[in-house]
């Protein structure tokens, strides 16, 4: 079979809108996995051991399973016990929760890089917990992060293809009804490969601006 | 509740299937790794840039989209394959390419004394890097290598979507025979999780292994 420029034209609207919809998923997974993350690190950090074992147990538990598995559980599970949610909000749940767990880890160590100076000049001024956190530590500690948390994003924007499964109109799932339709696989197979790929090279272009931008710690 | 039993014999029989993948796949991704991540420190120009695009190529479309693309695509190029042999070609060139990276990272963390003491012994290029360079590499690669794995354990869930009968595949059978969603998700979450708890712990007890010998020459 023959690669077809027509076919290609003709298609492009429909893989647009698919487009739309990844774009959509990543952004709010990303703003997701964001807030899930430092809720992660913190929880962890918890001075209540029952707290920060169980919290540090799951994080571990989402982190060594399939993404498409826990999207079927979010998907499917859930309704049986009330909670009904649409295909899309229930993938960007899943996103945010398997790649906060990752960037836990991000922010444990961005934390950590934290010198203790500053926990006890923070001590010294009379802080509160509260405080401490938002004044002193989480803004020398987010901007080294940056780049880190932006390879995750990424990561996650090359998994959106997974919310097919649960019947999210994203790129791949348009893709997959085109070809079904017209019964042509290369172009739209290759159309979205392409378009990933072209994402993922600008992205690395991104990721050294932002190291160099936010990547080293000034002292 | 009777015919659980029968459920979870499918659900092994699943099981069964991702391991096979992953197994498969992982000496696929570890050939890969090589040829790629050596390719990537050879002196040879055109060596250099094919490892390259390969590497580029594979970590910036998603999995999902070489999977269907070798699955859908493929035949079209006159080459059919299985869904067993679309699934394990996909996740081993997926994950020889983040894998090679780790490969050419181990190469070149090892110290330049290391390269000069071959010289000074009269080692040939290839010698060096067989009798020298590689065994204290192997050590620098052998967590990530680990990590890779269970990122490919993960991955092996998205073969289910060519109906591949695995664990993630036998998971939608059961659902859709019985009606019940939580117990053939949770328990192929937890085989998963298990899974990648005996990856990670043989990945230990190797590093172990391979440490022997070599304390004192590298922390």
């Amino acid at each position: 079979m023959e690669w077809d420029w027509n076919f290609v034209r003709e298609i492009v609207p429909t893989l647009i809108q698919g487009v739309k919809i990844t774009i959509l998923a990543t952004v709010l997974g990303s703003i997701l996995a964001a807030i899930v993350g430092l809720a992660i690190a913190l929880a962890r950090r918890s001075p209540n051991r029952a707290v920060s074992r169980s919290v540090g147990w799951f994080a571990e538990f989402i982190r060594g399973t399939p993404l498409l598995v826990q999207l079927y559980f979010i998907f499917y599970v859930l309704p049986d016990i009330g909670i009904l949610l649409p295909p899309l909000v229930a993938g960007v749940i899943g996103l945010g929760l398997h790649y906060g767990t990752y960037t836990a880890e991000v922010y444990r160590a961005g934390i950590d890089n934290v010198p203790r100076g500053q926990w006890e000049a923070a001590k010294a001024c009379n802080l509160s917990g509260r405080h401490t956190w938002t004044h002193v530590i989480l803004p020398q500690a987010i901007p080294p992060m940056i780049p880190a948390l932006a390879n995750y994003f990424i990561a996650m924007f090359k998994e959106t293809p997974l919310l097919s499964a649960i019947t999210v109109l994203e790129l791949m799932n348009q893709a997959k009804s085109v070809a079904n339709t017209y019964y042509r696989y290369i172009e739209p197979m290759t159309l979205v490969g392409a378009f990933f790929l072209v994402i993922s090279l600008c992205s690395v272009v991104l990721l050294r601006w932002l190291e160099h931008r936010y990547g080293r710690i000034e002292r | 509740m009777t015919q659980w039993s029968g459920y979870l014999g499918l659900i092994l029989q699943g099981a069964l299937v991702t391991i096979e993948l992953t197994l498969m796949g992982s000496v696929l991704a570890l050939v890969m790794a090589f040829l790629a991540g050596m390719g990537r420190v050879s002196r040879l120009f055109i060596v250099r840039a094919l490892a390259t695009t390969y590497i580029e190529f594979f970590r910036g479309t998603s999995i999902f989209v070489q999977l269907f693309w070798a699955y859908f695509v493929l035949p079209f190029a006159g080459l059919s394959l299985t869904p067993l042999q679309a699934g394990v070609l996909a996740l081993g060139l997926n994950v020889g390419a983040y894998a090679a990276e780790v490969v050419r990272g181990a190469i070149l963390s090892i110290g330049r004394e290391q390269y000069e003491a071959c010289t000074a012994l009269n080692l040939g290029r290839w010698q060096g890097m067989r009798h020298v360079i590689l065994p204290q590499a192997l050590l620098v690669m052998l967590p990530t290598f680990g990590n890779n794995a269970i990122e490919l354990l993960k991955a092996t869930s998205v073969v289910s979507l060519i109906s591949l009968a695995d664990l993630t595949f036998q998971a939608q059978v059961v659902r859709s025979q019985t009606g019940s969603t939580l117990m053939p998700f949770v328990s192929v979450l937890v085989i998963y999780f298990v899974l990648a708890l005996v990856i990670s712990w043989g990945i230990r007890s190797l590093e172990r292994r391979m440490a022997r010998g070599l304390d004192g020459v590298r922390v």
